[in-house]
């Protein structure tokens, strides 16, 4: 590993792994004022970008029929937890396909058995 | 002053405490070894010789460089630069240590190359229009009036070499360093391409 590598390592943060296509809960910290709260943000994952310290995730979810997409930076630390829901089975990188639709049809088959490794 | 030498190792992204995220330059530098003090009395002004980057093989260096270093009693270096710096003595080393995060620092290195460059790209002219007919694209224009200056002005801004020279970038943030590494990590970017050795320097 070069020293580059090694610097973005010391500041990656521990998070739960998760992949495309599975629903999560972002807890994002919000500042309001000098208060500080924790705001939830519930979806699937629908696509990931980059890698070390530049790494994101974008999540999608359907707010009063109106579609809404956040992107996170992974090892932001306005990000307070992550919490993985449900482990989707998708065979594609980019779930952006899920934009066109609605109701059953953007439904994702759930993962049928966990790996060891997970 | 304090002033170190260092290799620059690329540039990454990371997030401070509050949030934000800022662009980093990760430089490798130190430790510097002292091979010689300039003093008043010897030299006429003061400073100090510091040796960066050791030389694995001894007999590429030549008869005055290896003189130097053995009369200093020091492995050879090959970067020597001097800085204005008091109170070391020969042998010592200079680390990234005396560098804390919160220090504003000025950066010198060697820019990387552009080669022959218009006045665009080189001095930043507006040049013409791209279409319409316009065949004046991307040329200088008028260098000099014809009753007035009636010749053209000295340094005007012409095509020519462009980069491959000495600039400093000054009032930089340093947001890390790291003493087991040798590394320090500076706000923003640093002249050169990824190797360039470079020169680091704190006022105090």
């Amino acid at each position: 590993m070069n020293l580059l590598e090694a610097v973005e390592e010391g500041f990656k943060k521990n998070v739960t792994s998760f992949n495309v296509g599975d629903t999560v809960r972002v807890l994002v910290k919000v500042i309001e004022g000098d208060k500080e709260r924790i705001q939830p943000f519930e979806g699937i994952v629908i696509a990931m970008r980059g890698s070390g310290t530049r790494e994101t995730f974008m999540v999608r979810k359907v707010s009063f029929g109106i579609g809404v997409e956040r992107i996170f930076p992974l090892c932001s630390p306005t990000i307070d937890k992550i919490e993985v829901l449900k482990r989707g089975s998708v065979r594609r990188a980019k779930l952006y396909y899920l934009r066109g639709k609605k109701g059953k049809a953007a439904k994702i088959k759930e993962k049928e058995r966990e790996f060891a490794s997970e | 002053m304090i002033g170190i030498l260092g290799k620059k190792l690329g540039m990454t992204q990371i997030f401070t405490e509050d949030g934000r995220l800022y662009p980093v330059t990760v430089v490798e530098a130190g430790p510097c070894c002292v091979i010689q003090v300039k003093t008043l009395d010897n030299d006429g002004y003061k400073a100090v010789k510091l040796g960066f980057s050791e030389v694995r093989k001894e007999k590429r260096l030549n008869r005055p460089l290896s003189g130097m270093f053995k009369k200093a009693g020091v492995r050879p270096y090959r970067i020597l630069k001097e800085f204005p710096m008091i109170g070391l003595k020969v042998g010592e080393l200079v680390t990234v240590g005396r560098f804390a995060k919160g220090d504003r620092v000025s950066v010198t290195g060697i820019s990387k190359g552009k080669g022959f460059q218009g006045v665009m790209k080189r001095f930043h002219y507006a040049g013409g229009p791209g279409s319409h007919g316009s065949m004046f694209n991307r040329a200088p224009g008028s260098i000099g009036a014809s009753s007035f200056p009636s010749r053209v002005w000295k340094n005007k801004g012409l095509p020519g070499h462009m980069g491959s020279e000495r600039v400093t970038v000054k009032n930089l943030e340093i947001v890390g360093v790291k003493p087991d590494q040798n590394l320090l990590l500076i706000r923003g970017a640093l002249p050169g391409a990824k190797g360039t050795y470079l020169e680091i320097k704190k006022e105090d």
